[in-house]
């Protein structure tokens, strides 16, 4: 993990399962979950499901959205927010991919530190 | 110097140089005097007719664009062969690499870019080349003409056209790609998929998820070695992962560069005197690499510089595979989100897909596969963001569709314009005639139709149609789509239509179900992944490649998740029968991972509590150590064998029901199924082992055993129905293997066996078990089959190291103060 200005460079980018997601703990903070989807887009969210804080990197991947893993709760990888007739949001930690290497924006990924 | 025209001079001898030229001549031809630098040592090509060139459909001099004449008659200076080194600004002076020194008024930077290498070792072995230029494609050539085994890594456009060349070369080649899917920049899963079916036609190998470890050889190449151990022998080795704009030359002289050399709305640079233009450049953030942006670019950059500035406003792209014979369109933003909606067609009988995502009533992306017709058409309406609410219904049915039909458009026109003996049902023969007679007739209903005329009822591709000729022939009477459950809001096919269309037409891969089966959207979603996994493992048994990512987070991590987000870890005990070592080992686990609880659980084992996903390798290694497997607490798979004493000590048993458990349990562990099943074995019909609520009951009596079937002890209990008597201990295993199999072939997924029975009836069963001695062996046989691939301990794999991803954080943040500390 190096340190860069406004972004964290948090590895390469064929670390991330296909579909799927790996965690990242934040020290003193929330930790986070970062998102590979089918077409290759990466994502971040706080790992923590607005319904009752399930682990949403354990969720089953599809399209743009991840479904909870304990209630299965579908969430917008891209806005944070519960689809459906759910009512939530969980705060979305800015990425974006240069050179094969994930980048995530530095305030956001550290907002949770007290 | 020999004019009193102002010097212009180009470095870049490419496809943007020479353009950006053509662009400036038609507007002023006398304005500049013009110098172009180029490093390679020939006129100007088309640089992306190199791919036709290497696969043999072209030759150098018909990809040529500006000839030798061409330069003399507009009396421009080629330098060639003669890069320049290093850019004086503040005399205004370039220098060459040969020494030649030039004077420039404007200068335009068009160095392109540079090919990415990676640097893994024995990335400098000869043999090792690119795809960039001439140079490269007579490597490749050379190395083609020797024959034998090519490795490109990288299955993107560029990596994909050389392969395709190569293999035309009579090279054996395999594409190692990093990714899952092949263009995954360009093609969602599903052509991805698609694509790589059919490039494996054509014979190459497509290696995804594929990470090269080293490239290896004594001075030349002779293999590629994998991360994951695999190893490749190969004489030539093609890196097509990537480009990067080349900003030497700008860099070094000082210009403001991003990832590119930053250039305004009218491709000045951060020094007035100096133009940059194509590849080499960022502008308002976006690099390009590929050319229409670039014919944009030249055009304002001309404007600019002669005329009246018209200012570039950025491009929208769009992509075609030119690997003749496999037609690949993608245009726009296809990710999907928030507002989108996905317009899926597939027809798989002419291996179409297609894919247009709608956003605000208008067209954001496309991808087309097998089909590019209409590609153009959508390229278009996304580019002039047309709104299409009004042709929404037809828009996936193409530009002659949508248009013809304007704002009445409406899939079912297209089917009443139909001829009356045109055919409707490809796989059974049927006319559309025959369809509206039938319905004429009174078969109102689309299974009615099945039934009289076998219209839809073998792939069911046709479904659509048969519907819309239902509504044209009935008008108001007809009822509407059939009211059956489907898998699930992705697709129109019931399970027992996807089971049967698995394995009548032999489909292997869940993107493949998708593509055969019409399934509406792109990749799936939390209900049918699971389910379409299930089936294909079900039916190919030691063929199919479970896929992970389609499980539910308990079967993916082989333990329960907790309300926390911790794991319980429940080992197996073989008919609830412990040890002192293993009472040990569980006891240690608990003590060396602090687990928070440990508990009997209902199904005769012990349950450990609050382990974390990190440490889970840990906690089952020490379980195996000690001669334990997984419990498959986690799984829709069989779970507990629950016994009584029985015979040995108990006063009453009449049986040694322990001992049969255990048999019994020996036989089923391991095995997937529509849902968790579970088996009790009582001594007597005191029934300690409450056998008649299990998915199957055994109950011990003097003169054999009872066999009961359906039980259910959760959330609506039901009580099992008795299948039959049976004499011998062998008796009562074949049954239950015949009872499982059964079910795992026909229930659907997610059904336990009560309401399985339920539906179909105990009749049905009984026929099939207890009446059918031929069918019950043949299905025993089946069982025993899939169980010698299902019965080894994915605990044990895990501790080995598969899936270790899962386990690890990515990486891990610690503030300390205002600092960070990476780890
Ligand atoms: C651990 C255990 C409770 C205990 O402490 O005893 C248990 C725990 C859970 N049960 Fe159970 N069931 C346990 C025995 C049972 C039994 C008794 C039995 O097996 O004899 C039943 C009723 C018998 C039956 O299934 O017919 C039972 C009926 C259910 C049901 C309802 C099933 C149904 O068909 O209605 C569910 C929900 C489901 O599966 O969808 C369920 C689901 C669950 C889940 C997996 C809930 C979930 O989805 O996360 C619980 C997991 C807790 C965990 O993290 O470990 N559990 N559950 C028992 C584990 C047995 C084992 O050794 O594997
Ligand atoms: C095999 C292949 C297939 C492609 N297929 C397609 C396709 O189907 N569709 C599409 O749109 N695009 C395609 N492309 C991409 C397209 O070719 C490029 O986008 C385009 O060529 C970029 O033009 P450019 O002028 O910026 O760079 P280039 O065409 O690379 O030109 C740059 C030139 O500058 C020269 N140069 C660099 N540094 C110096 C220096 N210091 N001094 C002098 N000269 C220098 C280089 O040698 C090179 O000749 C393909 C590319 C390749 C390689
Ligand atoms: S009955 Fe089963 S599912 Fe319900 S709380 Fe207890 S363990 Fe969990
Ligand atoms: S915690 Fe995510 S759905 Fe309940």
């Amino acid at each position: 993990m190096t340190i860069n200005g406004t972004w964290l460079d948090i590895g390469p980018i064929d670390q991330l399962p296909a579909l799927g997601a790996r965690t990242l703990p934040v020290a003193g903070g929330q930790e986070i979950a970062i998102f590979h989807t089918a077409n290759g887009e990466v994502y971040a969210l706080a790992n923590k499901c607005p319904h009752k804080a399930g682990p949403l990197s354990q969720g089953i991947v599809h399209d743009t959205t991840v479904t909870c893993p304990l209630h299965n709760w579908r969430i917008s990888l891209i806005t944070g927010k519960a689809l459906g007739e759910d009512d939530g949001c969980v705060p979305v930690i800015p990425v974006k991919i240069d050179g094969g290497r994930i980048l995530i924006g530095r305030a956001e990924a550290l907002a949770s530190v007290v | 110097m020999t004019t009193g025209k102002p010097h212009l001079i180009v470095i870049g001898n490419g496809m943007a140089g020479c353009r950006a030229v053509e662009e400036i001549l038609a507007r002023d031809p006398d304005r500049y005097r013009i110098t172009i630098f180029g490093a390679e040592p020939r006129v100007n090509y088309n640089r992306i007719m190199l791919s036709p060139l290497l696969a043999g459909e072209k030759s150098f001099e018909d990809i040529v664009i500006n000839d030798l004449g061409w330069y003399a008659d507009n009396g421009i200076e080629l330098v060639s062969g003669d890069p320049v080194v290093a850019i004086d600004r503040v005399n205004l002076m370039v220098n060459s690499r040969s020494g030649r020194t030039e004077h420039y008024d404007k200068l335009i930077l068009a160095t392109g870019s540079d090919p990415f290498i990676i640097p893994v070792p024995g990335h400098d072995l000869q043999g090792v080349v690119t795809f960039r230029d001439m140079d490269d494609v007579g490597a490749m050539l050379r190395a083609a003409d020797a024959g034998g085994e090519a490795i490109v890594i990288g299955g993107g456009l560029l990596g994909l056209e050389a392969a395709h060349g190569l293999t035309l070369r009579g090279m054996k080649v395999t594409v190692l790609h990093i990714m899952p899917t092949l263009m995954e920049r360009q093609l969602d899963e599903a052509a991805g998929f698609l694509l790589k079916a059919a490039l494996e036609g054509r014979g190459q190998t497509i290696l995804t998820g594929a990470d090269t470890a080293e490239i290896y050889g004594q001075g030349r190449v002779e293999g590629i070695r994998l991360k994951d151990g695999r190893d490749i022998p190969a004489s030539l080795v093609v890196m097509a992962v990537g480009i990067r704009p080349n900003v030497k030359l700008a860099r070094d002289a000082g210009l403001a560069i991003g990832r590119g050399i930053h250039v305004d709305d009218h491709l000045v640079t951060s020094d007035e005197h100096i133009l940059a233009v194509g590849e080499c450049v960022e502008h308002n953030g976006l690099v390009y690499g590929l050319v229409a942006p670039i014919w944009e670019m030249c055009r304002s950059l001309a404007d600019g510089l002669i005329a009246t500035p018209s200012g570039y406003t950025g491009s929208v792209t769009s992509t075609k595979l030119k690997v003749s014979g496999i037609d690949v369109f993608s245009a726009g933003d296809f990710s999907g989100g928030e507002g989108c909606e996905d317009i899926v067609m597939r027809d798989a009988s002419r291996g179409v897909y297609k894919r247009v995502i709608v956003k605000d009533d208008k067209l954001i992306g496309a991808v087309l596969y097998g089909d590019t017709q209409d590609g153009n058409w959508y390229f278009d309406l996304l580019k002039r963001a047309e709104d299409v609410s009004e042709i929404r219904d037809a828009l996936i049915f193409g530009q002659a569709f949508a248009s013809g039909g304007g704002a009445s458009a409406n899939p079912n026109v297209a089917v009443a314009a139909m001829a009356d003996d045109a055919e409707v049902c490809g796989c059974n023969g049927v006319s559309k005639g025959k369809v509206v007679t039938a319905i004429n007739d009174g078969a109102c209903t689309l299974d009615a139709v099945r039934a009289c005329t076998k219209a839809s009822a073998s792939c069911g591709s046709c479904t659509g149609m048969v519907e819309g000729l239902l509504a044209i022939t009935m008008g108001e009477a007809y009822a509407g789509t059939r009211d059956v459950s489907t898998v699930c809001k992705c697709t129109s096919f019931t399970h027992e239509d996807v089971r049967r269309n698995i394995i009548e037409k032999g489909l292997k891969f869940i993107p493949e179900v998708m593509q055969q089966l019409h399934w509406t959207t792109p990749d799936g979603c939390a209900s049918c992944r699971p389910a379409l996994n299930y089936y294909l493992l079900c039916a190919w048994p030691g063929d199919y490649v479970d896929d992970n990512q389609s499980r539910f987070v308990n079967e993916r991590m082989h333990a329960n998740i907790q309300k926390d987000g911790t794991y319980s870890v429940v080992p197996r005990m073989w008919g609830g029968i412990t040890n002192p070592r293993e009472l040990r080992a569980i006891a240690d686990v608990v003590d060396k991972f602090n687990a928070p609880l440990v508990k009997v659980t209902g199904g005769q084992r012990l349950d450990i509590f609050g382990i974390k996903k990190e440490d889970l390798p840990a906690v089952w290694a020490d379980l195996n150590a000690a001669g334990m497997v997984s419990g498959h607490a986690y799984g829709k798979t069989l779970r507990t064998v629950k016994t009584c004493v029985g015979s040995d000590w108990c006063r009453f048993g009449t049986q040694d029901s322990t001992g049969l458990g255990v048999k019994i349990e020996r036989m089923t562990w391991g095995s997937f199924m529509p849902h968790k099943f579970k088996i009790a074995v009582s001594g007597c019909p005191r029934n300690c082992a409450e056998s008649t609520i299990k998915d199957f009951g055994i109950i011990c009596v003097d003169s054999g055993y009872e066999l009961s079937i359906g039980g259910n002890g959760g959330i609506k209990v039901r009580v099992t129905d008795l299948l039959c008597k049976v004499v011998t201990e062998q008796e009562a295993m074949d049954y239950c293997a015949a009872f499982i199999q059964l079910y795992r072939e026909e229930a659907r997924y997610l059904d336990r066996t009560a309401p399985w029975v339920e539906r179909v009836g105990l009749d049905y069963i009984t026929a099939r078990i207890v009446d059918d001695a031929v069918g019950r062996e043949a299905l025993r046989g089946r069982f025993l089959h899939s169980q010698s691939f299902m019965q080894d301990d994915p605990w044990a794999k895990r501790v080995a190291g598969e899936d270790y991803k899962l386990h690890q954080h990515l990486a891990e943040i610690r503030p300390v103060a205002k600092e960070l500390v990476s780890v």
